[in-house]
């Protein structure tokens, strides 16, 4: 298949395996950001092939794993309602709430349903407007943009029977976060292709030289992800701190305009709590006041709903990096994908998933 | 209501002699006989998709379990339950296509039941089908019975069916149009243990793909399984819908696939053979049965990594980016 089959190459891959081992000299401890790259590596043993003076960590770039229990019970709380019906990606309908996850509404009754796109949201409200639909916005600056295009469109069509529950995440404020936490272990950073895609690298560049660490934009399959790795190391191994575009294919350095244009016409920084890590200033997106109308916490009252995560879960120390999921007490045991604790074991891009499903014997 | 579709229309389409004695079960002569029995349910939507329909599908989805039992499916019954308000035409439908994939598979459709459920309490139409075969003497089909150094072989790309429907349920097109396999087994499966009367195990990878029936069968068997992921056929358009929706296609379902398990130095042999018949042209070995740890299949990624290739928990969802 054009586009995938080179990046998956064999050949190619063996031999970017055999340039890492040579350049590598010192222990380094790597952290790939995003959960798609993380499934990557697990998925095609890249971790296995490596230098053993070389160590992955997975980051948080988790959407569904990073929103907030709260989210999650609020998402519950407004799919309940006689007259909503909710649509979400399909990743999120098994993430576990403090009582229920979305599923379990929709098994009690309530009108769930996954769509693909945030405009088939946008349609299922103009085709139904006795009901108030509510589009589950989750994501990082990834999917922000289409979802941001779905509040304008609903907007130029008059809407009012359209919301969206808005849970959206930024990469930047969560690095900083990370690096500079007391005892942190990262050297170097494999950022996010797509988030990339959409916002450029530019604003990696101060991290890269605040916190000494190069940063490498890396695509998701095999060829991408050790191409990255391998810049990284050579940087590391020449004591250079700066950012490098290895996804030429899809990143530029200013990113896309048109798509940070929707951002920044739809949505303004606002603070917000990760799942597992906790509050974070300014590392969300919420809807500007003038698109206030479709926001769904605006929409219903949902100042009540009380949260309450699994004192077992580890799922804050995992995305941090701190711990990997086979060193967590409840893996495989008291957490299973089938009875998830916390949303890595859940999510297409979890790192518990991603282990669960391909090292669990390991 | 049913007394008048029985009269109109299935005993009519179905008419045999077994059938026409319109008892409540099929009483069934068989000597001295090992028999094979089986049933499944069938309740997929859309009724109507490419490569074949729910009607083909409750027939060869059965005639495939008794294939693989190394039975020669014989008779098979229908349950109908349908939704109040299906159009005649849509029963007529499904019943005529039924009937043509019972005379392909050399069944006879000799005893039935339908029920009529309020509108809104079914999908349209929900078909139940239960057969029976007989096993020829000498077939010792056993899925406990996969030995290391036994070869895996499967009869062509995996995942057709399962993604047919989901593109046409969620309106995805493909330059190549994704086709159901949905196919009888029994010719196949026969001629395999034709070949290799020691033939260890057959599976059908319906629901829960090729990667569930491989962890059934290293479970059963105690063994363990390596798969070769270059080996495992998918095509480039089910590939592509994998990708776009986040699927691993060794979980999605296949209607017209065969696993066999076979010692290694047989399956050169079967694999000649299974290429000759029309649903086995794209038959290759796709893995190794081996010693090394039992009850798990691993995969040897494209390029040389190693794998867990586990049993699919709950049902594969589409990703979000």
């Amino acid at each position: 298949m054009k586009y995938i089959d080179e990046y998956r190459d064999p050949a190619v891959a063996r031999a970017l395996i055999g340039e890492i081992r040579r350049v590598v000299r010192n222990r380094w401890t790597l952290m790939e950001i995003c959960g798609g790259q993380t499934h990557a590596i697990v998925r095609y043993g890249i971790d296995t092939l490596l230098p053993e003076m070389l160590t992955l960590v997975h980051g948080p770039g988790c959407p569904v794993c990073v929103t907030s229990i709260r989210m999650i019970d609020k998402a519950c709380t407004l799919a309940r309602r006689e007259e909503v019906i909710f649509t979400t990606f399909g990743d999120m309908i098994r993430v576990p709430g403090s009582m229920q996850d979305l599923a379990a509404v929709k098994a009690g009754g309530g009108d769930v349903r996954i769509v693909y796109s945030p405009l088939d949201a946008v349609r299922l409200a103009e085709q139904n407007p006795g009901s108030h639909v509510v589009f589950f916005a989750v994501g990082f600056e990834t999917t922000a943009p289409a979802n941001g295009r779905a509040v304008q469109y609903a907007a130029a069509k008059g809407l009012k029977n359209f919301s969206i529950l808005c849970a959206h995440v930024l990469v930047p404020p969560a690095l900083r976060l990370i690096l500079s936490a007391p005892g942190n272990c990262i050297q170097g950073l494999l950022a996010a292709g797509h988030v990339c895609t959409v916002m450029g690298y530019e604003e990696y560049i101060p991290i890269a030289e605040r916190f000494h660490v190069p940063i490498v934009v890396t695509g998701f399959e095999p060829v991408d992800i050790l191409l990255g790795i391998l810049e990284c190391v050579r940087m590391l191994e020449g004591k250079r701190f700066a950012v490098h575009n290895s996804y030429t294919r899809s990143v530029r350095r200013e990113g896309n305009p048109a798509a940070r244009r929707v951002l920044d016409e739809v949505f303004e920084p606002c603070d917000r709590v990760w799942r597992g890590i906790g509050h974070i200033p300014a590392s969300g997106l919420r809807l500007r006041k003038r698109y206030e109308r479709f926001d769904a916490e605006q929409r219903f009252d949902l100042a009540d709903v009380r949260s309450q995560e699994s004192p077992l879960c580890r799922a804050g120390e995992i995305l941090q990096g701190k711990r990997k999921p086979l060193e967590c007490p409840a893996f495989g045991g008291a957490c299973t994908p089938d009875r998830p604790l916390g949303a890595p074991m859940v999510s297409a891009e979890g790192a518990c998933a991603a282990y669960y499903r391909y090292r669990r014997a390991g | 209501m049913t007394q008048k579709l029985l009269e109109t229309l299935f005993f009519r389409v179905f008419d045999n002699p077994i059938l026409a004695r319109r008892h409540d079960g099929a009483v069934l002569e068989t000597g001295a006989k090992r028999l094979a029995f089986t049933t499944d349910s069938y309740v997929v939507d859309p009724l109507f998709f490419p490569g074949g329909d729910i009607g083909e599908l409750a027939v060869y989805g059965t005639v495939n379990d008794l294939a693989v039992c190394g039975a020669e499916p014989r008779w098979i019954s229908a349950g109908f339950i349908i939704e109040e308000g299906l159009p005649m035409e849509v029963l007529a439908r499904v019943a005529a296509s039924m009937r043509r994939a019972a005379d392909r598979a050399g069944v006879s459709i000799v005893t039935g039941d339908t029920k009529v459920v309020p509108r809104g309490r079914g999908d349209g139409i929900f078909i139940n089908t239960a057969g029976v075969g007989i096993v020829p003497e000498g077939v010792e089909i056993d899925p406990a019975g996969a030995r290391p150094g036994d070869v895996v072989i499967i009869n062509g790309p995996i995942a057709d069916h399962g993604i047919a429907i989901m593109a046409l349920r969620e309106g995805l097109d493909f330059e190549t149009p994704v086709v159901s396999d949905t196919a009888p087994l029994h010719t196949l499966a026969a001629a395999v243990l034709q070949t290799c009367p020691t033939t260890r195990v057959l599976r059908d990878p319906t629901r829960g793909g090729v990667a569930s029936a491989l962890n059934e069968i290293a479970r059963a068997s105690s063994v363990g399984i390596v798969l070769d992921e270059t080996s495992v056929p998918v095509r480039d358009a089910v590939r592509g819908a994998c990708e776009i929706l986040g699927f691993d296609p060794l979980y999605v379902a296949n209607e017209g696939k065969l696993i066999v398990i076979a010692p290694g130095d047989a399956a050169g042999k079967i694999v000649e053979r299974m290429r000759e018949l029309p649903e086995g042209r794209e038959s290759c070995a796709i893995g190794m049965v081996t010693s090394e740890h039992p009850g798990t299949v691993v995969m040897r990624t494209l390029i040389g990594g190693t794998r867990i290739v586990d049993m699919m928990s709950g049902e594969q969802l589409p990703r979000i980016c």
